[in-house]
């Protein structure tokens, strides 16, 4: 893969150390935050109920995280870009759905079949708009800076990011936004042993899971899905065989815009509040998902975004960590981001990653 | 706006027409008396408590920076998005050894090393603005070695993110730095900031006052001096060489016998080390350092200005520091704040500040990536792959 070191060196001592860590860290590097409040809850609960319920949270925030990190492995497999913007996309999705609540009509007394057509139309919408932005963004921003260096489109990437911000700093105002509870999102419907589902989760794991097997479907068996496989792998060798390599890198900018959008009505409904930042966290956090599974790699991007909500879970709900760092929501981002600098450190070809086609 | 940009911004167009004609080398050079020159007598033309000099010596504070940010972007090529640590650390040395924040110090007498005034009786630790600023850059090159170290192995986007991360975590620590205790000590002051924070205090001269800016332009001129000097002289030097070699190839570059290790966490460490010297007489001319300045916006405006001006150009960066400092602190709260609500738009200028430096980045990167004051090697680079007429096909380094 592109982060991959200089391949072509003499062999030196502490290189079988280091394949070792390149192997193994970055698994118990994962590991080691469950594993320890596991044995923590253990020790003082007697029961693993608390991190059960982390583990459920975290799986229904992860599925977030995993479609929009689905849209960042995507475009850096075809173009081998990090669509900075693509935060910011989610963002506008988010904010789409929320409009279309208020304008439909939707409140928390709408009955469960109204409610239920009314979200997938606007599940459609939302996805819509989102890829069409995407695509957008790829035709305006990117195309011109094909050929570039990559500093050049990354650098355009953060200027949209940030156009984007401002249009929803504008949109919706400044400040968190709290939005209708439509779905009632932490009604408990059931309980296991004390680890609650929440309406919540069954949404976010009952939208994500059919959109993933449609994707997988449609990348697998379609001929579009073909061509953008190929392409990802030799754009010119792609365009040798009668691809249009600029419809194809279009496509995956739409398909990733799209799940970016569903996601961003995922979270308005799991959520319930919104605002203009939200895009450049979910970002940061996605992209740690997508680099964690290994860049370039679908199924890397869905671990990752479960593992990520899960520590994201754990780190929300502790006070801290071998009785010195602090956790705590407000420490969170930090923990993310240092996991991010862990990944890059031990293994930045993350935990399913392939070599891709400019490894040296 | 004018008035601001005359003696230092209107000089540096000269090495591009250095080109055009083929002066001489040494020209560039040259222009460094001259430029210093005109922007010493600057502060005789205005109003020495106003708006003007206030925003030129923060133009003068955002060049030392962005000169910093040019060594690592510009020279070496390592792309950083999380510049704003170093501000944050050179700012907080300042704030924890220049106030009163560690105010049970020493039997809440403090400590006070080579200071005079005001600030010799007051407790907390106070110590001499240039012990500060040597504190300072000891503290930023060590953090910015640190970041260095894992980017190592990366290239290119991947080093953009780690080092994102790295400011972002920074960020975090300032905002929440009040709950961390070290030895029952907090960390930061958070978002309420540690204000005040001591002024300047010269040997020989008046301590400094925020009504009177003249000695905070001096200081900040010669910053900027200091800055320059360093950066012409590490570009023609061996070690600069090194740096550009890497940058353009690092496979050629290595076998040639350049280690890549030590070259690399020099150019994070010099470039730091400008961060946080900039960052330290920020956090005095503020008289505050508050948790809420370090954020992902400023890493974007300091590498706007590198961009604007020219990666790797030195006059390019110090005229792009000026320009933008202009736009950010006059232009957009002052002149032109209300002029979108003249015209019938529901907001000021100083909400779309985002986006102006959004559109900013990209019109540049689409139109003249190699900025205003392009550097020569730079600018057959970036104009390498575009030249050609093959259509293109994909974004590869």
């Amino acid at each position: 893969m592109e982060a991959a070191s200089l391949s072509a060196r003499p062999a030196v001592k502490g290189d079988r150390l280091r394949a070792f860590i390149g192997t193994y860290g970055l698994i118990a590097v994962l590991l080691a935050l469950p594993v320890y409040f596991a044995a923590y809850d253990l020790v003082n609960d007697g029961s693993l109920t608390r991190i059960g319920n982390n583990l459920v949270d975290g799986i229904s925030n992860g599925a977030i995280w995993a479609l929009i990190a689905i849209g960042y492995t995507l475009v850096y497999g075809i173009v081998e870009l990090i669509n900075f913007a693509h935060g910011e996309v989610f963002m506008i999705g988010s904010f789409v759905a929320a409009s279309m609540f208020a304008s439909v009509g939707l409140t928390g007394d709408t009955g469960v079949v109204v409610l239920a057509v009314a979200l997938l139309g606007i599940l459609v919408l939302c996805m819509l708009a989102s890829g069409t932005l995407n695509v957008m963004i790829e035709r305006v921003g990117y195309r011109p800076l094909r050929n570039a260096p990559k500093l050049t489109a990354l650098i355009t990437a953060v200027g949209f990011s940030f156009i984007l911000q401002n249009v929803g700093l504008l949109w919706r105002g400044g400040s968190q936004e709290g939005i209708t509870d439509l779905i009632r999102s932490q009604h408990e419907i059931f309980s296991i042993s004390g680890i609650d589902i929440t309406n919540g989760d069954l949404l976010s794991i009952f939208v994500t899971i059919p959109l993933l097997l449609l994707m997988t479907a449609f990348l697998g068996r379609s001929r579009l899905g073909k061509a953008m496989r190929a392409t990802a792998q030799d754009p010119e060798a792609a365009r040798l065989m009668g691809i249009n390599v600029d419809t194809t890198i279009s496509l995956t900018f739409l398909i990733g815009g799209m799940l970016a959008g569903a996601a961003g009505l995922i979270y308005a409904l799991y959520q319930t509040t919104i605002w203009y930042f939200q895009g450049f966290t979910a970002g940061l956090i996605a992209f740690t998902a997508a680099v964690m599974g290994g860049i370039g790699n679908i199924k890397g991007a869905v671990l990752g975004g479960f593992i990520i909500g899960f520590i994201q879970q754990i780190s929300d709900n502790r006070d801290e960590l071998f009785g010195f760092f602090p956790l705590g929501s407000a420490w969170t981002p930090a923990v993310v981001f240092a996991y991010l600098i862990m990944i890059m450190t031990f293994k930045p070809s993350g935990l399913l990653g392939e070599q891709t086609r400019d490894a040296g | 706006m004018t008035t601001i940009e005359k003696p230092v911004a209107e000089q540096p167009q000269a090495p591009e027409e250095s080109r055009r004609f083929s002066l001489p080398p040494w020209w560039e050079k040259a222009l460094f008396p001259i430029v210093i020159g005109l922007a010493a007598i600057f502060p005789f033309f205005v109003d020495s408590g106003g708006t003007a000099l206030g925003t030129a010596v923060l133009a003068l504070a955002y060049t030392v920076m962005a000169l910093g940010l040019n060594i690592i972007v510009g020279f070496a090529g390592l792309l950083d998005l999380g510049f704003v640590a170093f501000f944050a650390i050179g700012a907080y040395v300042m704030g924890w050894f220049g106030s009163l924040f560690f105010a049970e110090i020493n039997g809440e007498k403090g400590i006070h090393i080579l200071v005079s005034g005001r600030a010799a009786e007051l407790p907390g630790i106070h110590m001499n603005f240039f012990l500060i600023l040597v504190a300072a850059i000891i503290f930023t090159t060590i953090a910015g070695m640190l970041i260095g170290l894992p980017t190592l192995r990366l290239r290119g986007d991947y080093i953009a993110i780690v080092t994102l991360a790295f400011g972002e975590i920074i960020g975090r620590i300032a905002i929440n730095g009040d709950e961390l205790r070290i030895g029952g000590q907090e960390l930061t002051a958070g978002r309420q900031g540690i204000t005040p924070v001591d002024k300047i205090d010269l040997p020989f001269i008046a301590p400094f006052t925020s009504l009177e800016l003249k000695p905070w332009f001096y200081t900040a001129l010669a910053l900027v001096a200091v800055a320059l000097f360093v950066n012409f002289r590490l570009r023609d030097s061996r070690l600069g060489r090194a740096w550009v070699a890497l940058r353009e190839d690092e496979v050629a570059a290595v076998s040639m016998g350049v280690p890549a290790v030590k070259t690399k966490l020099l150019a994070y460490g010099t470039g730091a080390a400008f961060g946080g010297m900039a960052g330290a007489f920020l956090g005095s001319f503020n008289n505050t350092v508050n948790a809420d300045q370090f954020q992902f916006y400023f890493s974007i405006l300091i590498l706007g200005m590198v961009i604007l001006g020219g990666l790797g150009s030195i006059w390019g960066v110090m005229l792009g520091a000026i320009t933008l400092t202009v736009i950010n602190f006059y232009l957009i709260p002052e002149t032109f704040n209300t002029l979108p609500g003249k015209v019938g738009l529901e907001f000021d200028t100083t909400q779309i500040t985002f986006a102006i430096y959004g559109f900013l980045l990209i019109i540049m990167m689409i139109m003249r990536p190699e900025g205003l004051i392009p550097e020569r090697r730079r600018k057959q680079e970036l104009h390498e792959g575009t030249d050609s007429g093959e259509p293109p096909i994909t974004a590869r380094a």
